[in-house]
Formats: C-alpha cells, sequence, structure tokens
C-alpha cells in the first residue's frame, strides 16, 4: 500500500488509455482525418468539438474499430486494432454510435439483456437499466420511446460491460434540456466511477460541463487542445462583444478598434444568409471597451445594426480560430 | 484519492475489475440473439399473416380449383351446316368422355382458339369428296385434352359407321389416394413457403438492421459474428414446426392429404430445408444497403425456382438439357424430398441425394455470407 502511495505521490506521467499519431482517413477526394495526434489519459473525460464534418465520427469510429484508417497509429488500452485480440478489446470498451436505431419491436429491458450476453463480464441487467433510469420503462418497446429514452438505451447498451473507455457520439444531439441533463448524469457518474470517456459533441456548454479536456478539431485536424477553462482563458479576455452594422457602412477597418481601450482582439465572423458580416471584439474590460466602441463608431458616422455581449466560451474560441460558428458547419 | 487513481491505472491497464463490476449472469448470446429474432418476428403481425395466412389461402384456392370430380366430358363442336349434322352430333354425343355442340363454322373457330371445345369436327358429304362420308377434325395438338379428344371421336364415329372392334377388353379403374393433384400441391406448397418465408424472413430484417446503424453496433461488440448469423437460422427452426404443422392440418382436414411416409422424416427434410433457405436467405441479404437492393436479388434467386422447381407442375416437363440444372436447385431437392416421402411413403435414405443438395447450399452460402457480410 505504502510503496502505491509513494509512487502516485511522486506524480509520475498519467496513464494514456488512448493514443494516435498521424492519423489520416480519406472517402475518395474528401479527407476526413488529415494527420491527427491525440492522447487520452486514463480516467478522463475527453472532448471532441469541432462542427458537422470536421471529422469527428469517422475519428471515433476508427478508434472504435469500425473503420480503417488510412494510415496512422491507434493504440488503445494499451491494445491496436488487428493485432489478433480485437475481441478482447471489444469486450472493454463501450461504443454508443450517433443515431443507431436498436430495434424497434424488442423491450428495453430484452435489448440490454440481448448486449449484455455479448460480454463476459459487466453489471446485472437490472442495475445497468437503473444506473440510466429506465426502470419504468423496461417492459415498453424501444420503438415507443422518446428521443431521450433512446438515447439512455443507446447509452445502457454501452455501459453493460463495464466498459473502461466509453465512446459518446454525439449523445444528446436532438435532445430536450431535460433530457440532456440526465444523460450527462449518467456520464458523470461513469466518469466518478472511474471510467475513462471519449465523447463528441458540437454543444459548448456539454464539453464546457462534462469533460476535463477538449480537443477542438477542424477539417479533420485538431487546431486547439487543452481544458475548456484554459481554451476560454487562452482568448486573453472574458467578455465578447458582438456588433454588425448597417450594410451602407461597408467593411470597417480594424486597426482603429484593435487599438480601442480594453479590447485584445477582434475578428470579422464569416456573412452567413440570415446574417451579414457581423465583428466581434474580445475585451478584458467590458466597461471601458464598449463605451469606447460606441464612441469609434459614432465618430466613423457607421449606423450600429445589432449590438450584444456575453460571457467568453469554446464558441468563441472556435470562431476566434476560424472565423466560423461551430453549429454553421 | 490517489489510491483510488492508482486502482483505476490497474483496472485500465491488466482489464481485472472489483467483484462489484462483475454481478451480471449472462444468457448464451445465441439464445439471446434467437430469442431476439422471434420476438422481433411475433410481433410483426403482417409478417405473421405473409408466412402463415398467405400459404393456407392458396392451399385453399388451388385446392378448390383442382378439386377431384368427376371426370368431365370433352366439349367438341360440330360445325352446322352438313346433312348428317344431327346425327354426327348424336354418335359423339353417345361417347360417355365427349360432349357435342352444334355451333356455326365462325363460332366453332372462335370457341376453339379459345379453348373452349377441345375439337371441331365437320362433314364432309359425299359431294364435296367425291367418295363416302368423312370428317376433318381440327384442334391443336400441343394440347393434351384435345388430343384425347382426337381418340375419342374418331372411335364414336368409326363406331357409327360401322366400325367393329377386333378384340374384347375390359377396364378396371381405381383413384389412388396420393395420386389426386391436391396430394402432389401441398408438398410443392410446403417447399414453396419454406423457400419464401426463409428468404423473405431473414431479407428485409438484416437489411433494414443495416440501414439503421444496428448491424454496425452490434460489430462493436464482442458478439461473434457467426453467432449472429446463425441465430437467424435457429430462429427459423422455431416457426418451420409452425409453417408446416399449419399447411399439414389444413390439407388434412380439407382435403384429407395424407403423410404415407414417416412424419419425423417429413420433418427432418422441412428443417434441412429451411436451414438451406435461411442460409441462401443470409447470402443474399449480405451485402445489399437498400430494401429494394435486396428485394431485388430476393425475386432474382427465387424466380428460377418459382418456375423450374415443380411446384405447382412436375418439373420433368421442361426439356431434358435443363434437366440437371433444374436437379441441382434447393427447392427442386425439397420438393422431390417432400414428395417422396409424403406420396410415396419413401423412407428419408431414398431422398440422400436431395438432402445432400440442400445441406450442400445451405452450408455453403452460410460461410460465405459470413465472409461477404457487410455490416456497416
Amino acid at each position: 500500500m505504502n510503496a502505491i502511495t509513494n509512487s502516485t505521490a511522486t506524480q509520475p506521467a498519467p496513464r494514456t488509455a488512448l493514443r494516435c499519431n498521424a492519423l489520416v482517413k480519406k472517402y475518395g477526394e474528401v479527407t476526413a482525418v488529415s494527420g491527427l495526434d491525440l492522447e487520452v489519459r486514463a480516467g478522463e473525460c475527453f472532448g471532441l468539438l469541432g462542427p458537422n464534418g470536421a471529422g469527428k465520427t469517422t475519428t471515433v469510429e476508427i478508434f472504435e474499430g469500425l473503420t480503417n484508417a488510412d494510415s496512422g497509429d491507434v493504440e488503445l488500452l494499451g491494445m491496436r486494432w488487428g493485432a489478433g485480440n480485437d475481441q478482447a478489446l471489444r469486450e472493454r470498451i463501450g461504443v454508443a454510435l450517433q443515431q443507431t436505431e436498436l430495434a424497434d419491436k424488442l423491450s428495453v429491458e430484452e435489448t440490454v439483456r440481448l448486449f449484455r450476453s455479448f460480454y463476459a463480464r459487466g453489471g446485472d441487467v437490472d442495475h445497468i437499466i437503473r444506473l440510466v433510469s429506465l426502470e419504468e420503462k423496461r417492459k415498453a418497446r424501444v420503438g415507443k420511446l422518446s428521443g431521450g429514452q433512446k438515447q439512455r438505451l443507446a447509452v445502457a447498451c454501452a455501459l453493460v460491460g463495464a466498459p473502461d473507455l466509453l465512446f459518446l457520439d454525439e449523445p444528446t444531439t436532438g435532445l430536450d434540456p431535460q433530457a440532456r441533463l440526465q444523460l450527462w448524469g449518467v456520464v458523470e457518474k461513469f466518469r466518478a466511477d472511474g471510467g475513462t470517456i471519449l465523447l463528441t459533441t458540437h454543444y459548448m456548454e456539454e464539453a464546457a460541463r462534462l469533460c476535463d479536456r477538449v480537443a477542438i478539431m477542424d477539417h479533420g485536424r485538431v487546431i486547439a487542445l487543452g481544458a475548456p477553462g484554459e481554451l476560454v482563458a487562452s482568448l486573453g479576455a472574458d467578455q465578447i462583444i458582438e456588433f454588425s452594422v448597417t450594410s451602407e457602412a461597408g467593411e470597417l477597418q480594424e486597426a482603429p478598434l484593435r487599438r480601442l481601450p480594453g479590447v485584445t482582439g477582434m475578428r470579422a465572423k464569416e456573412a452567413t444568409e440570415a446574417n451579414g458580416v457581423s465583428y466581434l471584439l474580445t475585451v478584458s474590460e467590458i466597461g471601458v471597451a464598449l463605451p469606447a466602441l460606441l464612441a469609434e463608431l459614432e465618430g466613423e458616422n457607421v449606423k450600429l445594426d445589432q449590438l450584444t455581449t456575453h460571457q467568453a466560451t469554446l464558441e468563441d474560441v472556435f470562431v476566434n480560430l476560424t472565423g466560423r460558428m461551430l453549429r454553421d458547419g | 484519492m490517489a489510491e483510488a487513481d492508482q486502482n483505476l491505472l490497474t483496472d485500465v491497464v491488466t482489464g481485472s475489475l472489483p467483484e462489484s463490476k462483475n454481478l451480471g449472469k449472462r444468457t448464451h448470446p445465441l439464445v439471446e440473439l434467437t430469442l431476439a429474432r422471434v420476438r422481433e418476428f411475433a410481433r410483426q403481425p403482417e409478417a405473421v399473416f405473409w408466412v402463415f395466412g398467405f400459404p393456407l389461402l392458396l392451399a385453399f384456392a388451388l385446392g378448390i380449383a383442382f378439386r377431384n370430380t368427376a371426370p368431365e366430358r370433352l366439349p367438341v363442336a360440330i360445325e352446322s351446316g352438313a346433312a348428317n349434322t344431327a346425327e354426327t352430333a348424336a354418335a359423339i354425343s353417345r361417347s360417355a368422355d365427349l360432349q357435342a355442340v352444334v355451333m356455326s363454322p365462325a363460332e366453332a373457330a372462335q370457341s376453339l382458339r379459345t379453348g373452349k371445345v377441345a375439337l371441331v369436327v365437320r362433314s364432309e358429304t359425299a359431294a364435296s369428296r367425291g367418295f363416302s362420308p368423312g370428317f376433318d377434325y381440327r384442334f391443336d395438338p400441343a394440347r393434351p385434352e384435345s388430343r384425347i379428344a382426337r381418340l375419342a371421336v374418331d372411335d364414336a364415329l368409326q363406331r357409327a359407321a360401322g366400325r367393329k372392334d377386333a378384340a374384347a377388353v375390359r377396364e378396371q379403374t381405381f383413384t389412388e389416394p396420393g395420386a389426386r393433384y391436391i396430394d402432389f400441391l401441398i408438398p410443392g406448397l410446403i417447399g414453396l413457403n419454406l423457400m419464401g418465408s426463409g428468404m423473405w424472413g431473414l431479407g428485409f430484417v438484416i437489411v433494414q438492421a443495416r440501414t439503421q446503424k444496428l448491424l454496425k453496433r452490434l460489430a462493436a461488440t464482442p458478439m461473434k459474428r457467426w453467432h449472429f448469423l446463425l441465430s437467424f437460422m435457429l430462429s427459423r427452426l422455431v416457426f418451420l414446426i409452425l409453417e408446416v404443422a399449419a399447411i399439414l392440418a389444413f390439407a388434412y382436414f380439407v382435403f384429407s392429404v395424407k403423410i404415407h411416409g414417416s412424419l419425423l422424416s417429413f420433418m427432418l427434410i422441412s428443417l434441412i430445408g429451411s436451414l438451406a433457405f435461411a442460409g441462401i436467405g443470409l447470402l443474399v441479404a449480405a451485402r445489399p444497403r437498400t430494401i429494394e437492393g435486396v428485394s431485388g436479388l430476393m425475386n432474382l434467386a427465387m424466380l428460377p425456382m418459382w418456375l423450374l422447381s415443380g411446384s405447382f407442375f412436375s418439373a420433368s416437363r421442361f426439356p431434358d438439357f435443363l434437366q440437371p440444372l433444374i436437379k441441382i436447385l434447393p427447392l427442386t431437392a425439397l420438393n422431390d424430398a417432400l414428395r417422396a416421402v409424403m406420396n410415396d411413403g419413401a423412407s428419408l435414405g431414398a431422398s440422400a441425394t436431395g438432402i445432400a443438395i440442400l445441406s450442400a447450399w445451405g452450408l455453403v452460402s452460410f460461410v460465405v455470407a459470413l465472409k461477404i457480410f457487410r455490416w456497416q
């Protein structure tokens, strides 16, 4: 016991649950994953954050052994796919795919029991159903469940084998806020019991709440990596001013705005169909920056169209890096 | 905290788990998978109808259409207009096998074309022939009943004209049980149904599971892939007994069709046939991504057997050069083996070749399906 405590006390490098190097996957002309390096530590909840089409699902499916990479190396739980122990590896991972439709005609309990039968180890069926709070629905057909209940059942099926490593691909996409909260609870419980999680999402608040670390992906690459708080802090600001101006003003000059007091950065956001160009100012002191901005615009004789301010989030990190919104894809 | 971390790390690295994580009892995956198949099927009322209801309706309709009645008289047309028309018609009607109908030449030609009469008789007067009265027979030699009518009409007219039989004959007639059309039909329907339910029952379920990514999800579990495929074949066995029993009971009570051989042999052949078609069903469903795709392939696989395998009429009617091909079709092998037991009372050994053909189809299809199966 002593020896163990001592060795932890010396802070060895955290053990790795999953590592990939120079991962590449192409579908014809399209490069889905473009030289990805990643490391997930044992016991952490790691988030892959990015817009649709960033390559998150392809990456996760390579990790899950469902898709073969064109090149690169993946090691999970000290093993590799295709090295003769795929079966052993599958025993130790849990998977919830993006939008799996489980068999409609089976009941919740029958579905969990079926999945449980595939794994040599794992919890008791009742226990797993309780874990995802579906006790009242245990006799209900899968086809009759709500979206949130289906998703919790999918997570239950991922948990039946008491996995060491859990993959959740967009687990809460399309769910209402309450269903999302319930699912987060399941994930947090698994994490608290010592499990390692890799989840993908395009919801910043989900990543910020659940993940110890996130990698922001875009075009098959990691463009930022760190704890959610660190990434937000890297903006060098805690407030964001977003504004747009009436169209007759044309493009604004960036330099004068950047020089305003309290402003730490600026970025023009690409126009979308709904909105024209808007501008994002990252500011450290909103009380100073906002009056200065208004005075500057008035001095230039530019009319404001819209202006909002908010606390900086991971979304702003993404916008700051790419000029696009996460959800715009 | 540190200790908990350390425990976790050993867990992750060695895969060992605290007792609390290893509570669950589990049933054998093959049992669970087969149960899932059976439940999914039984919970689809429309599938249940197509497997059980449809063949019964078909057997009923065909049984009624081809029911055994007293042999019918063959209708024969006599062209009106000749002087001796009435005498000719009377002579023909004296035959127990024929029924004479007098009609105009145009009407007669029309009736012959549409199959309402088997043959048309025209009296030739002495004037038009230049010698004693004679007859013209018009008929299609490709129609068996027309050829019978020709013989019977000729016999009746020659006797009427004064021909004497040279030898005395005696007739003994009997109807053998098991030789009626319905006796021939029932084993064929069972064969056809085993093929249809084996292939449709599997194909749709598999392709649907593929389109909704359920197969992909299963591929991410440690489930043994052959367990999954085998569960489809096993689930077929559950339904097989019901399917075959339903048709047999129906045929027995409605048409008094009996099994002359052993029921056990009959069920055993049904079982092997059912497994063979489940194997072929798996193979057909191994790759397609859409319901349309698998439907096309299913029809392509089944159509030749619908036509050639002798479910509704004997396959021996097809030309000789096709026979080797017909013989190796699984449905032919199944139909022949079922009929051997049911109608001829043959032993299982008599159908050894057929059973071997069926087993080969089942086994090869299963192995190939497992190899080429598309999981996503």
